[in-house]
């Protein structure tokens, strides 16, 4: 390949990269930020920590505006707050504002016109107290808020309940399908009967079956069983195969030689001993792959806890963090919203990293066995 | 049936009965019973009472329905081909000899992972209009007035379309493997016939890889005619003037909200069929359009 044509493909590739990590990045930015500095309009900046001597005392303080000089930073009457006004404006204790009388003004600093550097206005934390002072005098330094975290988890109420429902879930969908699966991909694969084929074309059929025309009756049925607020819904299901795993699972059952089942039968093998000392533990690799999309599918649902799940401590995850946002009046509490998010990717992120290999095995396969 | 054959057939339904089962509770049952809620007014508290065709007669003359039905169709127009054009182009590029291949494919194929619930917050911090990341870049490129993009209902369509081009990832994928798969011998035979970069990938590699673009449009279109979570997350119920109010989030409303079961059944009756046209004329165009390898 041309020089040319190499570099371009190289830069194509990593504008995709940072495009496709920038949401993630942000997100984890944010989560790292005091509330303050999730409104501030600067593009990619790191959280800092600003600190400042403020009613005698060194601590974290917020910036304020930047002040011009000279300025007056004046108490107004019945204000609790000093504000910065235009020193041409301030004359023999009063603010003569553009239009209307003269208010009496208590300087209470100012800001001299031979200031070289720039003056900030801080507030303390609490927002009770503020200051005007050079801008040098204010420390700043790089500080992510890992205290977000915490709180975010404190503020989606629950969270320890919705964690430990989300991965039970996971676990009971995962081993109800891995063995049901395989049972059925068993069925389907190593053993010729009469009729095999046409249920076979059954099984595919019903994939293209769509949620919505099964959910009034599943809702309904779930609702006579007494099931309507417990998780047995979103899980029992797994139990009885599902087609997409099958079909996996039977394309993968059919490329073992038949020869070795053929003499463990010979030896008066059952056919169940075959299926689960013989070909289950040849077929790993696609266990794992069905397994680790189960996990992820029991992990990210939405639409089921969603119409299945009532009361707010039974909630998943999922749920519980779209609860966090609805629960959230006026401002927005960004920080803690992308750090709860955060607590929910990072597992997917870690399954990710840990088993690499095998999603990629699997979903290529999705795509070739088709 | 011999004795043998029948011993062979009890085993193989012993072994496929638990999808049998399930088949019949989860998959038969349902279906049916949807039908037949589709003909009745039902709320589920009390019996469904048979009205015949109303549900649909209801259906025609409701405007949102039609309306949920546009955005549905807007929605995957503008978000299937964007997706299917940018997941096959990044797959392109990663099919070249680079290095660090395996890093590039795990960075595009991770947001395809992210739960749904958590994208959707993610995007939403994103496209927020005065404080997003997208709009601040806006500004900071001089553009003084970027859309709502998630109160304006023009543009909430485009921005959903791009939270779903994000999670392209797995399609990534799919076509990379394919493209790894295009023989060799084919390539460097154009390549000595003077065939341009195009004209080997109009004419020898999107033929062989047909048959998984099939599949990918195939699943994208079963799977974009029920977009849900993404949308129901971000905007609630519709978004501004119901402009992503799509048919699955129409038909959970009615389900779940109204508590009109049967309307709801009906419109999701009317989606299967729908899926089921789709997929029979999909298949019609694939025996002209997609080439499988005879070898």
């Amino acid at each position: 390949m041309r020089l040319i044509t190499r570099l371009l493909v190289y830069l194509l590739l990593a504008v995709g990269a940072v495009l496709f990590l920038l949401p993630l990045a942000w997100m984890a930015l944010t989560a790292l930020k005091p509330l303050d500095q999730t409104m501030s309009s600067s593009l990619l900046v790191l959280p800092r920590r600003f600190e400042a001597t403020l009613a005698g005392v060194r601590q974290e303080v917020r910036p304020g505006d930047l002040v011009s000089a000279p300025s007056i930073w004046g108490r107004l009457p019945g204000a609790r707050q000093p504000v910065v006004l235009p020193a041409g404006s301030v004359s023999a204790g009063a603010w003569h504002p553009g239009h209307g009388p003269a208010i009496p003004v208590e300087t209470v600093k100012i800001i001299p016109a031979t200031a070289t550097a720039p003056w900030r206005e801080i507030i303390d934390l609490t927002g009770e107290n503020r200051d005007v002072i050079p801008a040098t005098a204010i420390t700043s330094t790089v500080s992510f808020r890992w205290e977000n975290f915490p709180r975010a988890i404190a503020a989606m109420r629950h969270f320890p309940r919705y964690f430990a429902n989300t991965l039970l879930l996971c676990v009971l969908n995962v081993v109800g399908t891995v063995l049901s699966s395989s049972f059925v991909a068993y069925g389907f694969s190593r053993l010729q009967w009469r009729g095999r084929e046409p249920m076979f074309g059954l099984l595919l059929a019903t994939m293209m079956i769509p949620f919505p025309v099964v959910m009034v009756p599943l809702y309904t049925l779930f609702r006579w069983l007494g099931w309507v607020g417990t998780l047995q819904p979103l899980w029992v299901g797994s139990l009885f195969a599902t087609a997409f795993n099958v079909f996996l699972l039977r394309q993968f059952f059919r490329t073992i030689p038949p020869d070795l089942a053929e003499a463990a039968r010979i030896d008066g093998c059952s056919e169940f001993r075959i299926y689960w000392q013989i070909i289950l533990p040849l077929c790993r690799p696609a266990l794992v792959v069905v397994a680790l999309f189960t996990f992820l599918g029991a992990w990210n649902d939405f639409l089921g806890p969603l119409i299945y799940l009532t009361d707010e401590r039974d909630f998943t995850l999922a749920l519980g963090l779209e609860a966090m946002k609805t629960s959230q009046s006026g401002a927005t509490e960004w920080h803690y919203l992308m750090a709860a998010s955060t607590v929910v990717i990072i597992p997917v992120v870690l399954l990710f990293l840990a088993a690499q290999r095998s999603f990629i095995e699997g979903v290529a396969l999705t795509g070739s066995k088709f | 049936m011999t004795a043998g054959e029948r011993r062979k057939l009890g085993l193989g339904l012993a072994f496929v009965s638990p999808w049998l089962l399930g088949f019949a509770v989860f998959t038969i049952y349902p279906v049916v019973a949807s039908l037949y809620f589709s003909f009745c007014d039902y709320d589920v508290l009390t019996k469904p009472v048979w009205i015949g065709l109303l549900n649909y007669q209801d259906m025609v003359s409701d405007h949102v329905f039609w309306q949920s039905v546009g955005n549905t169709l807007l929605f995957n127009l503008l978000a299937l081909p964007l997706g299917l054009v940018a997941a096959l182009a990044l797959a392109l590029l990663l099919n070249q000899p680079v290095r660090f291949r395996g890093a590039f494919r795990a960075i595009y194929y991770l947001p395809s992972l992210v739960p749904a619930v958590a994208g959707a917050m993610v995007w939403l911090w994103i496209l927020n209009g005065r404080l997003g990341l997208l709009n601040r870049a806006l500004f900071a490129l001089g553009v003084n007035h970027p859309p709502q993009w998630l109160l304006d209902p023009d543009w909430t369509k485009p921005s959903l379309a791009l939270v779903s081009l994000w999670a392209c990832g797995n399609s990534v994928v799919i076509y990379l493997a394919a493209l790894q798969g295009v023989p060799r011998s084919l390539l460097e035979a154009a390549m000595i016939d003077g065939a341009s970069a195009w004209d080997r990938l109009r004419h020898v590699t999107l033929p062989a890889i047909s048959p998984v673009i099939y599949f990918n449009l195939l699943v994208g279109i079963i799977g974009g005619l029920q977009v849900f979570s993404s949308a129901f997350v971000m905007m609630g119920g519709g978004g501004p003037e119901r402009s992503v109010l799509f048919y699955a989030i129409y038909i959970y409303q009615n389900a779940f909200e109204y508590r009109h079961m049967g309307y709801a059944s009906a419109m999701a009756w009317i989606l299967g069929l729908l899926i089921l046209v789709l997929t029979w004329l999909a298949s019609r165009a694939s025996r002209r359009l997609v080439h499988y390898q005879t070898d």
